[in-house]
């Protein structure tokens, strides 16, 4: 069955691996690997393919802001003269890689100001959802919510980044019934009502996490950016059993009872990650589909970009932006938009799979949410393994408890002096020391969460808070107490040591190691992953 | 000389001494002649202008000559492309008109896959007067005559079959180019045409045109101009040309209140009815020039020779 534009897409599957299977593309940072994997005892786990985006995203929008689900008034209804209506959005980290224009931002925020000019709203702001991300620049604020709402609103002070450190501008809302405390952006407590405007990627995004989260400082964070709460988060992308989402959940709750009215409006993208024509359109197509210019291109690509120093491959990589579609849209009560998004995201993503494996292997790509326009530092090579692709199942954890995680990443020991201060020291200092996630956690987290310098540049430059490079470990901490070992192929070996892993230059001398903790013989997964694929272990 | 007069002398004798049907006939004495065939204005055959090769031309010409000299002399800030995503097909880009830099500027702005298949409606009295300034229009932006001085359907037909053909349409609803620096009221074309074929049209403003090259000048100068695209509109079901035509003049109205102040203000005003008005303040000549400020370019502003204490 066809729609008239492209064939019906299929969906994601596992191929076992047998002699005739080429051999299949890995990402490997801001550049690629082709490994052959053991006949026999492999299988390759393949995303779907992008599903159809709506054809009219505008009127989607517009439908569901009319058309909420769950116990809110349609939006209008919710409008008023002389109100205060604060407009929220997810900040840079989301989508991966950024989108092309016009970003789904743009397009929701546009349709929400629209009603709230029809309805004669004046006080509105405008704020970046960061939590302790780094701050956005001016053009990455362009590219999120277009240059009309840009020149409308920052000009005049009210469209601006959360500053999750000004004692003036954030508040505590109260206390969840386990003594977390809802520490919140004081302009959208005070607000008559909030629209919070999210793109959901990944399961693990949305939801109260959006509010809760996104709106919220160091002091809020503690309480589930931890080890404890990250340890049992099984996974922390399968809502129903994260610790991290139960406790947003509870925090969502004492918002909700503090009197903060929150209209939620979730969006899904499909997997057209590197796009269906293009030069990485062969990066979604599996192999023995590669047509003869595909494997010209590549091996052109590979070759140019093998004599390119790091910092161009990164900057050409960086120029890419997804020709992302909207899948869905949902607007209203934050849990009921959320349980249709998630379903929504699932039906992009999930990929049945039986079993789990002795190895699992990955090709760690060259972005992830810490890192647009940024280099992608080590700490952060191992959040993206350990803690997002790791996390990418539902059921059990794809590789065995004990067994062992191969990824392929040039692993630099490298920095953005500017974006990531605290990584430095944190790679320097508390690396050197140990690698144990609850002695970092114990020893160091709030010396670094509490340092004025670093509170300093997150607030007036654009660096990640002082804290971040802690949550990226915590992040990794579910997968460092269950995996046997952890080695990275093609990594700078002093930045793989230093990360508590084992370097190896190639795949098989990987797997080579890989047995002496699982035994010979061991099966291999390879998750293929962008596109994003989330596995669906049974 | 004498040789030269002689020779002209003996062809033209040559020539009366043919006769019909070698030379046409004369008509008979007391017989009303018949009328001479219009091949000019209204009538003039643009169809050649509209083939291949002078399609190709006219590509050239955009790119290599209009889009570098705009880019100089207009310095263009181009915003709302994005509006026109969604559109598909044909369409009426219908724009305010100050000055004849409005058509180079707006041909290297609308987007493909518009651009090059586009016509633009061309007053017929004007374009069209002379056989070479016809061809020059009709090559180099796709001009098609459009009779502005009287009632006449052909024009209408005309195009909207080009529009039926995929072909999209420039157009100018004011009818002429800004007399005094204020808009004039919209005329019905544009509307009836998007009716009639089933298009919608994009609403287009244009500011700062009239800087470059304002009615009654002859040499352009540079100044900055904003080409905003709005959301293209389409009729309703039960929309006549008129009403269409107040909403798109709405809309263009809007639009220039988005270029001087920003999307958010205009958005409000357009809400509460109170977007500046596109024609200017009734009232007196002096009166409409007062109110225009320096926007049209004519005063300069004295360089103080002194800074203000």
């Amino acid at each position: 069955m066809t729609n008239g534009r492209h064939p019906a897409p299929r969906p994601g599957f596992v191929l076992d691996v047998d002699r005739n299977t080429p051999p299949i593309l890995f990402h490997h940072g801001p550049g690629f690997r082709l490994e052959k994997l053991p006949a026999g005892r492999s299988r390759v786990i393949y995303p779907a393919e992008p599903l159809e985006g709506l054809p009219d995203p505008e009127a989607a929008i517009r439908h569901a802001l009319l058309n909420p689900l769950g116990d809110s008034a349609p939006l209008p209804a919710l409008l008023r003269p002389g109100m205060k209506l604060t407009i929220a959005f997810d900040d840079i980290s989301l989508p991966l890689p950024p989108m092309r224009r016009p970003d789904i931002r743009q397009r929701v925020i546009e349709a929400v100001l629209d009603l709230a000019a029809d309805a004669g709203v004046d006080d509105v702001h405008l704020i970046a959802a960061l939590a302790i991300h780094r701050r956005m620049t001016e053009d990455e604020l362009r590219h999120a919510v277009g240059d009309r709402v840009y020149d409308a609103f920052a000009p005049k002070g009210l469209l601006y980044n959360l500053d999750a450190e000004d004692p003036d501008g954030m508040v505590i809302l109260g206390e969840t019934p386990h003594g977390e405390d809802v520490h919140f952006c004081r302009r959208a407590a005070e607000s008559d009502l909030v629209v919070y405007v999210n793109i959901n990627l990944v399961s693990m995004d949305g939801g109260h996490k959006s509010t809760a989260t996104g709106l919220a400082g160091y002091t809020g964070l503690r309480h589930h950016h931890n080890v404890h709460t990250l340890r049992n988060s099984k996974s922390l992308m399968d809502r129903k059993n994260s610790a991290l989402h139960a406790s947003n959940w509870r925090m969502g709750s004492v918002i909700r009872d503090a009197g903060v009215k929150i209209f939620q409006i979730e969006t899904t993208v499909n997997n057209d990650t590197f796009g269906r024509e293009g030069p990485l359109a062969l990066l979604q197509k599996r192999e023995w589909e590669w047509t003869g210019r595909d494997r010209a291109q590549f091996l052109a690509m590979r070759t140019g970009l093998d004599v390119l120093p790091s910092n161009t491959r990164r900057k050409i990589f960086d120029t890419w932006q997804a020709p992302y579609q909207m899948t869905s849209v949902q607007a209203g009560e934050v849990e009921a938009v959320h349980e249709v998004t998630t379903d929504n995201v699932y039906a992009q993503q999930l990929v049945p799979v039986e079993g789990q494996t002795d190895v699992l292997t990955m090709g760690l790509p060259y972005i992830c949410p810490y890192n647009v326009n940024s280099i992608m530092n080590p700490i952060l090579v191992m959040c993206l393994g350990l803690g997002y692709f790791f996390n990418l199942y539902r059921g059990r954890p794809l590789v065995r408890e004990g067994g062992v995680l191969v990824m392929s990443h040039p692993t630099p020991w490298e920095f953005h002096p500017v974006h990531h201060p605290s990584y430095i020291d944190f790679f320097e200092q508390v690396l050197a020391d140990t690698t144990d996630p609850v002695e970092i956690e114990r020893r160091y987290e709030k010396q670094f969460a509490e340092d004025e310098w670093y509170i300093h540049l997150y607030r007036t430059s654009y660096a990640y808070h002082g804290v971040h490079p802690f949550y990226m470990w915590y992040w990794g901490s579910h997968a460092l107490e269950h995996l046997g070992r952890v080695i990275i192929v093609g990594g700078d070996p002093a930045a793989v040591r230093r990360l508590g892993f084992q370097p190896a230059s190639t795949l098989s001398d990987a797997l080579e190691m890989a047995s002496d903790v699982v035994g010979p013989q061991p099966t291999i997964t390879h998750m293929k992953n962008p596109p994003l694929l989330m596995a669906d272990v049974t | 000389m004498g040789t030269v007069s002689l020779r002209l002398a003996r062809t033209r004798a040559r020539w009366a001494r043919l006769v019909f049907p070698l030379r046409a006939a004369p008509v008979p004495l007391g017989v009303a002649p018949p009328p001479a065939r219009r091949r000019l204005g209204a009538d003039y055959d643009t169809a050649w202008a509209r083939r291949y090769p002078a399609r190709l031309a006219r590509a050239a010409i955009v790119e290599g000559v209009m889009r570098p000299v705009m880019a100089v002399v207009a310095d263009p800030t181009r915003a709302g492309v994005d509006r026109l995503d969604g559109l598909d097909g044909p369409a009426v880009f219908a724009a305010n008109h100050h000055s004849h830099a409005d058509t180079p500027l707006l041909m290297t702005s609308i987007p493909e896959p518009w651009r090059h298949q586009l016509v633009v409606a061309a007053a017929a009295d004007y374009f069209f007067a002379s056989r070479a300034g016809s061809a020059l229009s009709a090559l180099a932006i796709g001009a098609v005559p459009v009779e502005r001085t009287r009632v006449s359907r052909d024009s209408g037909d005309r195009i909207a079959e080009l529009i039926g053909k995929g072909w999209s349409l420039l157009i100018y609803p004011e009818g002429g180019r800004s007399p005094d620096g204020w808009g004039q009221e919209f005329r019905g074309g544009a509307a009836y045409l998007a009716i009639r074929c089933g298009v919608p049209v994009v609403p287009v403003h244009v500011a700062g045109t009239g800087r470059i090259l304002r009615k009654g000048r002859n040499l352009p100068r540079r100044a900055k101009t904003t080409v905003t695209f709005g959301t293209p509109l389409a009729p309703h079901s039960d929309e006549n040309a008129r009403a269409f035509n107040e909403r798109l003049e709405a809309a263009v109205t809007g639009l220039a209140d988005e270029t001087a102040t920003d999307w958010w203000e205009a958005r409000r005003r357009t809400r509460d009815g109170s977007s500046p008005n596109l024609t200017g303040p009734a009232g007196g000549a002096w009166r409409r020039a007062w109110a225009l400020g320096d926007r049209d370019g004519r005063t300069r502003r004295r360089r103080r020779r002194w800074p203000e204490l």
